[in-house]
Parts: C-alpha cells; sequence; structure tokens
C-alpha cells in the first residue's frame, strides 16, 4: 500500500530520525547496558551486577548529592517562574503595539545566544570579595566587612541559574499568553472584575500549558548540567551531573552510566508529574 | 479611577521589566568595562585604568591558551551544524504538513531530546563510540551531541511555519504542471527563506555555545567553551574578561547580521 506519495514523506523525516535513533537511543541503550557492567579499577569489563544501583541507594554521599540536584531544581524553577509570569505578562498584555513587543523580547533573548560560560564569568565583578555587591553593602554601610559567600556559593549558583535559563520559562509562557483572547479580558472588565480575579480565572489558566512547558524545560535543564554548579559553586556544592562527570573523569563508566540512567528516570517521572497536572497537547 | 489603576500596574510591571533587563545585561556590561582596564588590572572594580592590553593579550598563545584554535573548530563545527539543522528541520518539516503513520512517534521522539538530561547525551554518545571502537572527537561525537539539541528546536519551528502556511501557493504551481522539486525552489522556499536564516542562526548559536552535551565528548582537542570553562580555573586576570567581551562581541554582531539579513528577506516577500 505504499505508494509514491507516502514513500517521499517517510524519506523525508528520516535524516532526522535517523539523528535521534542513532545518537539519542542508541546512546541511552548502551548507558543502560554498561549500567549493569563491573568496574574493575581502572576500566569497565562486561557482566552483570547490580553493584552500581546498590551503590546509589546505600551511599549517604549520593542520597545527599542527590537532594541537593532536587533542592537546586526546585528553587530555580520556583524563582524563574517568579520572575517570568509578571515578564511574560508585561510583554503580552502591557505592551501594545506589536513591534515594540517583538523589540522587547528580543531584548530579553538576545544574552541566550551568548555562551553560558561566560554569562557566568560576568557575575565575578558583581559578586567577587571585591566585587559591586559587597562595595554596595559596604558603602551603605549594612556591613562592616566583605562577605565572602557570595561568590561560590549556593547562592551564586541559584543566581546564575535563574539568569542562564529563564528565558525557558518566559518564552513558553508569553507564546501562550499572546493566543488569549483579549475579548476574554474586556468581557470581564466590563462585567466588573477585579485584575486578581481577571489573573485567577482567565489569564492563569490559559497560560498554565506555557508554565507547564517552561517548568519542563528549567527543571531538565537544571537536573542534566554541572557547569554552573562547577563554576559558581568553586566545587563545594554537588549535583548528579557533576558527579557523573567526575566519575568519567575517574574512567568509572559503568557507575556514571547508572547514575545517568537513575537521574534519566528522576527526570521522567517530574516531567510525567507536570504532564498530569497540565494539558500542553493544545500548545504543540 | 479604573485608568488610574491600569497604569499604576503598567509602571509598576515596568519597573519590574526593567530591572529584569538589568539583572540580565548588567554582569556582561561590567565585564566588557574590566576588560578594558590597564595592564595592572584585576578581575574586580575599580577599573585599574584604560587600555586594550587584555583585549590583545587573547590572541597571544602563552596568556590564554589556545584560543585561535579552539575558536576556529568551534567556528566550523557551528557552520556544519547549522547546514544540517536547516536541511534536515526543514525537510522534515515537510514530511510534517499531513498526519502520517507513525507521525506521532517521531514528533515525540524528537521533542524527547530536549528534556533527556544533556550529560545523559554526552555520557550516551561516550559509551557508544568506545563501544565500538571510535575515538570522539569534535567532529564526528560532539557533532553528533550538538545536533540532539539543536533540530528539536528547528524542528518545532519548521511545524509552526508550515503550520501558518497557505497550500493554495503550491497547489496552483502543481496545477499548472510544476514538479515537486520546482515547486520547492520556486514556491515554498522563497516563502520560508527568512525563517530558515533564523534556524540556521538558532543552530550556529546553540552549536557555539554549547557545553553540556560536548563536555564528555570533544576528545583530545577543546571547543571554545570547553576551552574557556578550562581557562577559569588557572586564569585570574582581566585577559578572561577580554576572551569573554570579544565572542559576545561576535555573538551579538551574528544576531545583528541575521536580523538584518531576516527584515530584508521578509520585506522582500511582502513585495
Amino acid at each position: 500500500m505504499l505508494n509514491n506519495k507516502n514513500l517521499s514523506t517517510y524519506l523525508l523525516v528520516t535524516p532526522q530520525t535517523l539523528i535521534f535513533v542513532l545518537f539519542l537511543v542508541l546512546p541511552i541503550i548502551a548507558i543502560a547496558i554498561v549500567s549493569f557492567w563491573n568496574f574493575n579499577g581502572f576500566a569497565m569489563t562486561p557482566g552483570f551486577t547490580l553493584s552500581n544501583y546498590l551503590g546509589i541507594f546505600t551511599s549517604k554521599v549520593y542520597l545527599s548529592t542527590y537532594l541537593n540536584t532536587f533542592k537546586f531544581a526546585a528553587i530555580v524553577w520556583l524563582i524563574c517562574l517568579l520572575i517570568s509570569y509578571p515578564v511574560a505578562y508585561f510583554l503580552a498584555f502591557q505592551i501594545k503595539s506589536p513591534q515594540w513587543q517583538t523589540i522587547w523580547f528580543l531584548i530579553c533573548t538576545v544574552p541566550f545566544l551568548t555562551s553560558n560560560i561566560i554569562r557566568m564569568i560576568a557575575w565575578i565583578p558583581f559578586l567577587g570579595r571585591e566585587g559591586l555587591l559587597n562595595q554596595a553593602l559596604m558603602g551603605l554601610n549594612l556591613i562592616d566587612r566583605p562577605i565572602e559567600i557570595f561568590l561560590f556559593s549556593d547562592f551564586a549558583v541559584v543566581l546564575a541559574m535563574v539568569q542562564l535559563y529563564c528565558l525557558f520559562m518566559i518564552a513558553p509562557i508569553f507564546n501562550s499568553m499572546v493566543r488569549i483572547d483579549r475579548a476574554l479580558v474586556s468581557a470581564a472588565e466590563d462585567l466588573g472584575s477585579s485584575s486578581f480575579q481577571i489573573q485567577k480565572e482567565i489569564i492563569l489558566p490559559l497560560s498554565a500549558p506555557g508554565i507547564a512547558i517552561g517548568s519542563i524545560f528549567v527543571v531538565t535543564l537544571v537536573m542534566g548540567e554541572f557547569a554552573t554548579m562547577r563554576l559558581m559553586s568553586g566545587g563545594k556544592s554537588s549535583s548528579v551531573g557533576y558527579l557523573i562527570k567526575n566519575q568519567i573523569d575517574s574512567l568509572q563508566y559503568p557507575m556514571a552510566a547508572a547514575n545517568a540512567i537513575v537521574l534519566l528516570l528522576l527526570a521522567l517521572i517530574v516531567v510525567a508529574l507536570i504532564l498530569r497536572t497540565v494539558d500542553i497537547r493544545k500548545q504543540l | 479611577m479604573d485608568k488610574y489603576k491600569r497604569s499604576l500596574s503598567y509602571y509598576f510591571l515596568a519597573a519590574f521589566f526593567g530591572l529584569f533587563v538589568l539583572f540580565l545585561y548588567g554582569p556582561m556590561l561590567s565585564m566588557f568595562l574590566l576588560s578594558l582596564q590597564g595592564t595592572k588590572g584585576t578581575l574586580t572594580f575599580p577599573m585599574r585604568g584604560f587600555s586594550f592590553y587584555w583585549l590583545q593579550s587573547v590572541f597571544a598563545e602563552q596568556r590564554v591558551g589556545n584560543f585561535v584554535e579552539a575558536f576556529g573548530r568551534s567556528f566550523s563545527l557551528a557552520i556544519i551544524i547549522a547546514l544540517i539543522t536547516v536541511v534536515f528541520s526543514v525537510l522534515a518539516g515537510l514530511a510534517f504538513r499531513k498526519q502520517f503513520k507513525g507521525s506521532s512517534a517521531i514528533f515525540y521522539l524528537t521533542i524527547s531530546s530536549l528534556i533527556v538530561p544533556s550529560i545523559l547525551v554526552s555520557l550516551g554518545i561516550g559509551i557508544l563510540f568506545s563501544l565500538i571502537n571510535l575515538p570522539v572527537q569534535w567532529f564526528s561525537s560532539a557533532l553528533a551531541g550538538h545536533l540532539t539539541w539543536t533540530l528539536p528546536f528547528a524542528f518545532l519551528i519548521m511545524l509552526g511555519i508550515f503550520g501558518r502556511f497557505n497550500p493554495a501557493y503550491e497547489e496552483a504551481a502543481r496545477d499548472l504542471g510544476a514538479s515537486e522539486t520546482t515547486t520547492f525552489w520556486e514556491v515554498i522556499f522563497p516563502l520560508i527563506a527568512a525563517s530558515v536564516v533564523g534556524v540556521a542562526l538558532l543552530g550556529f548559536t546553540l552549536s557555539y555555545d554549547e557545553f553540556t552535551r560536548t563536555s564528555l565528548i570533544s576528545g583530545a582537542t577543546n571547543t571554545l567553551p570547553l576551552e574557556i570553562f578550562g581557562m577559569t580555573t588557572n586564569v585570574t586576570s582581566p585577559a578572561l574578561y577580554a576572551l569573554g567581551t570579544l565572542t559576545t562581541i561576535f555573538s551579538f554582531a551574528l544576531i545583528g547580521v541575521t536580523l538584518f539579513t531576516i527584515q530584508f528577506l521578509s520585506r522582500r516577500q511582502i513585495k
């Protein structure tokens, strides 16, 4: 039954699909296999052992690293949401001219097209021991000695992550909000709704799919990275990504693979939970 | 009364938005300023003198590692990624103009690449290459890792573009006897050209700045973000800022040129 037209459709999707089969599906299968292999101290050897997984669930260090990863994902997610919702609302509803809407949205987007590493480095003059934040606080006589912990702390990690990833929250929320029928809002206004009621009954529910998509992005981005954690905490705080990176550096591939599989399952559970609360299909 | 209330919330939100923009650009600006210090400059304010010494020092090899070669690698890789991303996503976009058997499976496979934690992609491709005894290289394994990140975004954009597409144009071309290829190049491509430029820019910058998906699989030689990450531990002079300033200016210039091209193309399209 495969006629010419169908054949050409499948030929068109083949290159892209092949990339994902070869470089996403196969690698994850490879990780899953290796996670059951043995490690003899300097190389991995084929076999079947559960010790890599048992090692994760019985080690206090690993468990606290997982908790730490979740803690950062939750804090960064919450702050991103609190920033992104008003920013997206301002762009979508308060800026009336479409041209200015585009310009301001682009201004928000441009930094996200520059290097993450550079954007982390750019925090040093602000957060360092002699940085602007300490100078300002000393100038205001709020503190008498520079605070060391601004740079290389959990605070710095969260600050940098929020700055790095909040566009992934702003863009989908903005996208949901510009689709909201303005007639709904004016009808509610005419019927005497307060602006709080309009937010609660109209704008928040209708932008929920955007919030869900943004949340999935932010949470999985934070869970899957290690550079910000390494750079901004000065190596003091750890995440699963950082742990995996360190295990690879010491060639412990099976251990790293087991951690990666656990991380993937946790990320998928979070995504599934978000998708259960909000139906995002209308946005896709 | 109502008018007054609305304008109050407007100013409040505008101030919030202004602070947000400052939050985005402030650190970057201070980095720019500090890269223009004199030879006695340090990593923090106040500025110690003014010179182009540190910007020039970026090109002197001994001070900041091999920046020029890493830039060359990242640049070539980003060009290749941009080309592949555009071609593959346009092809897939064309196929997705109608439903076909398996289309939703392929859709979810593509999207899932965005939510798989990046470190897994890096690790997985690394393990895969070692299982089949291939060395990891920036132009093979890192290229693969980058595609898993750029293609889903490009694909989503293409779906949006073809979703808004008026099929009457191509039907007219076909009715007049044009072949599929002719229809694509004469009718479809001019209509999507501006968006294709945008997708190319996105592919380029996502690849050029990519870190985590490259980190375990670039082989013996570093891409630029990896090189800079390595420098953060041992370079404590404003040379680090100078490098940041130069690469950021490069990104800005690229974005500017692209936006200009897009405007030019979409204006021509209206005529």
